[in-house]
Formats: structure tokens, sequence, C-alpha cells
């Protein structure tokens, strides 16, 4: 599993940084496709985290979300770096889509169900 | 894994870092003089004199002069003169109309005839709002500081003896001392840095990350603010009249209730009418952490005290005490001082990893001697993004003594200044660069800023000598460490300058090699 992604990640490396010649446009794709996923997934993601923070902190309801807030660059920050560690650039979407659905239903399940 | 791991972060790094360095270098660079806000500012409108006055003395006479100028506004705000600001500040929002502003004479109470200016004001709006609309120039600095913060811990995994290497620095050894010189300052002032760029994101959450206030608020987001700060609720003037209670007694109480610490900004709402309401926060010097939430709440016309609210809750204090850091309000001299450095250092870590980019580079292109017009973009950006910056702040102040005191539009004209001389900066970077090459465009524009930061001193004396002697009579030194600090920063540029003498294919050739390795 890890060698794979290192794999798969130094040959889409080797696309983007060709040794001579022309950058191919799949590898451009693959880069602007990361950079996108860390933009909107990493907002997307740390929104949510925040969502469910001022929802589940036991605290005053201003305070929750003043907290909710300001903690809440920590999860930017390492979903930022996922999306250029990983092997591709549709494993980057994957990894911050999948736990924001996660985060989404505890948030909704608490909101609307319970 | 590990070392693909670390490729990629460096990867990152390298490219967060080029692509917002320039308007990172910037920011850093105007931030960094906003520690000296109040100091610019009074070098500025030399005209304001620091008087020793009591904080009862000076809000009477604020009062008075906003009770006979401005009896109608729906709020008055007075800020006392401190250590840092020898202003008398009134400001009003009238019933209609916009929101007005005077520096009154401590002394006499009567508006200062300054020269208009925006003084250091103008660095602090530009470090966060970039000259731009609202909100765009807010979006835009706040997603180079998410940048910053990216750049900054992908730095510290890229470079794995990052700590190790801290001593180790190696002069005139061309890229290499570069990279030295990059990795010094970024881990000498690494908590500084880590601090600055995650309070940054902090200071403008409830604008970049506001969804959690949604989901618990609703539709009334006002109501997190009105939770947060109960004293700054606006209410609607009543229509019975009554005279305005005097706000001097008011500070016993305040003295009381904040032992050691001052009254900071005084807002009178409503004043006039039988509901007018006075509130009192506490001096920002006093404190660290940024509390707008505690505050003192008097009744405008008994002038009793009627409610008080603090931000004492830890939740609370963690964003504000990060705010707080941020503005560094609490420092004294010494600390101001070390916030300043710090902030050169910043500043100093985005320039040299922009040069540490282009340089790498352009070691592929040594032999040839021609560069790429990629890499050529990049140089001119680099020329005008920091020597130009450099040029531009100093066209401010040369501006500020050399248009004439009274005309209007006086103010707007010292940032036109700026940032035409920047606009100029670009041009000349671009001529230069595309068709000479990088090293006169450097060695120009730093000569030049060089010249004018050395010569600043002398443009003071020769046009508000009297208010820079009058000031030492007074001991006060704010403005002689003005003139002192553009001259050593224009030192600082020459020597800059004298790097780049001669086309400097030698030092290419020779002494970048054994560093390509280990750059990355």
């Amino acid at each position: 599993m890890e060698t794979l992604s290192v794999s798969a990640h130094a040959s889409e490396k080797r696309q983007k940084r060709p040794r001579s010649g022309a950058i191919s446009v799949r590898g451009r794709l693959a880069v602007a496709s990361r950079v996108l996923a860390a933009l909107i997934g990493g907002y997307l993601l740390t929104a949510l985290t925040s969502i469910c923070l001022a929802q589940f902190l036991p605290l005053v309801r201003a305070e929750a979300v003043v907290l909710a807030m300001t903690l809440s660059f920590l999860v930017y920050l390492p979903a930022v770096l996922w999306c250029f560690a990983c092997g591709t650039a549709w494993r980057a979407w994957f990894g911050l889509l999948l736990p924001s659905a996660v985060l989404a239903a505890l948030y909704a399940s608490a909101r609307w169900l319970l | 894994m590990k070392e693909g791991f670390r490729q990629a972060m460096a990867w990152l790094h390298t490219w967060a870092g080029l692509t917002f360095g320039w308007l990172l270098f910037a920011i850093f660079m105007t931030g960094t003089l906003s520690y000296f806000k109040n100091e610019i500012t009074q070098w500025t409108q030399p005209e304001i004199v620091p008087h020793e006055i009591s904080a009862a003395d000076g809000v009477n006479r604020a009062q008075q002069w906003l009770g006979e100028n401005a009896p109608d506004a729906k709020r008055w705000f007075i800020r006392l003169p401190d250590e840092r600001s020898p202003e008398l500040g009134v400001s009003w929002t009238p019933a209609k109309g916009r929101f007005e502003e005077r520096s009154l004479d401590s002394l006499t109470g009567v508006p200062v005839q300054v020269r208009q200016s925006m003084g250091g004001e103008f660095f602090y709006r530009f470090h966060f709002q970039l000259q731009m609309p609202y909100p765009w120039g807010r979006w835009l600095a706040s997603l180079a500081a998410m940048v910053m913060f990216v750049a900054l811990i992908s730095g510290i995994i890229t470079h794995k003896k990052i700590f190790k290497e801290f001593f180790t620095f190696r002069p005139r050894k061309g890229q290499r001392t570069w990279l030295d010189g990059h990795n010094a300052v970024a881990v000498l002032v690494l908590p500084f840095h880590l601090m600055i760029t995650y309070s940054s994101l902090v200071i403008f959450m409830t604008m970049i990350m506001p969804l959690s206030i949604l989901t618990t608020y609703g539709k009334n987001t006002q109501g997190v603010f009105d939770d947060l700060f109960p004293a700054f609720k606006t209410e609607q003037a009543a229509a019975d009249r009554a005279p305005l209670a005097s706000i001097a007694p008011m500070f016993e109480v305040a003295a009381e209730k904040w032992p050691g610490s001052r009254v900071g900004l005084i807002t009178v709402n409503n004043p006039g009418s039988a509901n007018a309401s006075v509130t009192m926060t506490r001096h920002g010097a006093d404190h660290i952490p940024h509390e707008p939430g505690t505050a003192l709440v008097f009744d405008g016309v008994s002038a009793e005290l009627k409610n008080e609210s603090n931000m004492g809750a830890a939740s609370l204090m963690l964003a504000g005490g990060l705010y707080g850091l941020h503005m560094g309000h609490f420092a004294g001299p010494l600390l101001r001082w070390l916030y300043f450095l710090a902030g050169i250092g910043g500043t100093a870590m985005i320039g040299t990893g922009l040069v540490i980019w282009l340089g790498k580079r352009r070691l592929k292109h040594a032999k040839s001697g021609v560069l790429p017009f990629e890499l050529r973009l990049v140089e001119m950006l680099n020329v005008a993004s920091m020597s130009g910056l450099m040029l531009a702040v100093v066209s401010f102040f040369w501006a500020n003594r050399l248009l004439p005191v009274s005309f209007t539009g006086r103010s707007d004209w010292e940032v036109k200044t700026f940032f035409c001389v920047w606009g100029v900066a670009l041009l000349h970077a671009f001529a230069r660069v595309f068709l000479r090459d990088g090293r006169s465009a450097w060695r120009e524009q730093l000569t030049l800023a060089a010249l004018l930061y050395c010569a600043l001193p002398i443009l003071d004396m020769a046009t508000a000598g009297g208010y820079l002697l009058a000031s030492l009579k007074q001991g006060n030194l704010t403005l002689v460490a003005l003139d002192m600090t553009a001259l050593a920063t224009g030192i600082f540029l020459a020597w800059g300058a004298l790097r780049f003498r001669g086309d400097g294919k030698i030092v290419l050739a020779s002494k970048l090699t054994p560093a390509v390795q280990e750059a990355r």
C-alpha cells in the first residue's frame, strides 16, 4: 500500500518535471486537480469540522462557535498537505471527501434525528 | 515512504512559496512597519504635540467639543492620548452621512491644524486589505496567510536537519549562503512566524470560516456578536432628550473595576437622548489578550454603572490571546523592537526564499548566460516586489514632507505616490531584466533606495526640523528614532547595492555549484 503510493506518486512527479521536453498535459491537470482539492476539498472538510465542533463542544453557544472557528485551521493544514503527499489526485479528493461525508452525516444525525 | 513524502513537501514548499512569495513579502514588510503604526503617524503628523494631561481633563475636553460639534450623532468615540500616540482622538457616526474624525489638541481641546496623512494607518490597512475593495483584499490576504502556514510547515518537514543546521552559516558561498540565511531566519523566529500566521487567520475567522455561526445561530448571525460583545448592542435613540452626564467621574468606577488598567476606547451611544449610554473598554496596552467584550456600560444620564461584561472564558481567551499577540498592543518599547525585528526576519525569510528559487534554476543557464522567459519574469517580480517596495515605502515618507502642508486630497496623493513609485519600479525592473540583466535592475533600484533612505533624516531636518528639535527638547525620541531607522535601512540597502557591482558571472560559476544537490 505504502510502496504503491510512493511509486504512483513518483511517476506523477516525473510527468510533472521531466528532465527535458514539455510537461505533459496529464501531469498539469493532475497538479491543478490537487490544488483544487486542497483549496475546495480542504475548505469543505475544515468548515464541516468547525460545524461539528460548534455542535458537540460542551460549551456555551458563543464560546463553542469561537473555539470551533479558532481550531478549524488546524484541520485545513493537514488537509492541504495530504493533497500533495498522497499517491494520485483522485486519492487526494477521496481522502478529503470521505471524512467530510462522515462529519456531515454525524452533524445531520445529531441535528435532525436525535 | 519517508523520502517520497519529504520530496512532495519540498515541491509544495517551493511552489507555494514562489506563487505567493511576492504578495507575502509585501504583507510582511508593511505588517512589520505596522508595529510602529502610531510612531509613523507621529512622524507624518508632527504638528500634534504630546502634553501631560490627566484622563479626566482629556475626556472633558473631548466631551465638550463633541457636544458642541456633533450633538446629533448616533455614536461618539473618544480615544485618550497615551505614550505611543499624542492625539486626543474624537470620531463620530452622524445621524446622516459618513463617519468623521478629528485630532484634538489635548491641552486646548480644539482640532489641531494638522497635515492630512494616513501615516502608519496606510501600511497597517495595506497589510490586510491590499488596497482592494472590501472584502476582496481581506480574502486575498487570508488566502496568502493560509499558504504561508502551509509553506512554513512543509518547509520544516522538507529540511530534516533544520534545527541542527541552525548554527551552520557559510558566508560568501553564493547559493549556499542564501539557503543558510533562509534557514537561520526561519528557525530563529519560528515561534513568531507560526503565531503571526495562525493568528492572522483567527483574526478574520468570522469572515473566512463562518459556517458554524450559520448552523448555530441560523439567520440571526448578529446573535453571536451580541452574545460575545453585549456592551455593543445597538439601541435606537429614545425620542426624549436629556443632557449627557459628565464622563470623567465614570473613570473612577473603571479604575476600581480594573485595577492597574487604563480605559481604552470610550463609546457614547445616542448622546443627548434619554437612553444614552457610555461604554468603556480596557486599554490594549495593559494586557495581552484582545478582549473587546470586556466592557463597562454606564447610564448616559444618571452616570450609574448599568452593566459589565467580560471575556474571561478559556475558549475566548485562546482566540483573544492569539489576536492580541498578533497586534502586539501590549508590547513596551523593548518588546516592540523585538516584534519589529521578528517581522524583518519573516520578511527576509520570504525574500531569501524567492532569491533561492531563482538562483537554483539560474545555474542551468550559467554557461550560456541567457535566461529563459519565465526565469526573467520571476527575476523582474523579485526586483519589483522587494527593492521596488522599499522604494515605494520611502517615497511615501518623502511625499509626506514634500507635498504642501495644506491642500485638499493631500493624504490621497501620498498613497498615490506610493503606488506610482511601485509601478515605475516594476516598469524599470521589466526594462532592465528583459533588455539588459537582472543585476543592473537590483543595483539601480537598491542604490536609489539607499540614497532616499539615507537622505530622509536630512529632508526631515530641512522641512520639519522645528518639530524635530522641539520633540527632542521634550525628550520625545520618536521622530529621531524613525529618522535613524531610515538611515540604518539606507546603509543596509547600500551594502546590498554594492553586492551587485559588476556582472557577477564569476560568482555564479564558481561558488554556486556545491549547493545544488542539498538545496532541495
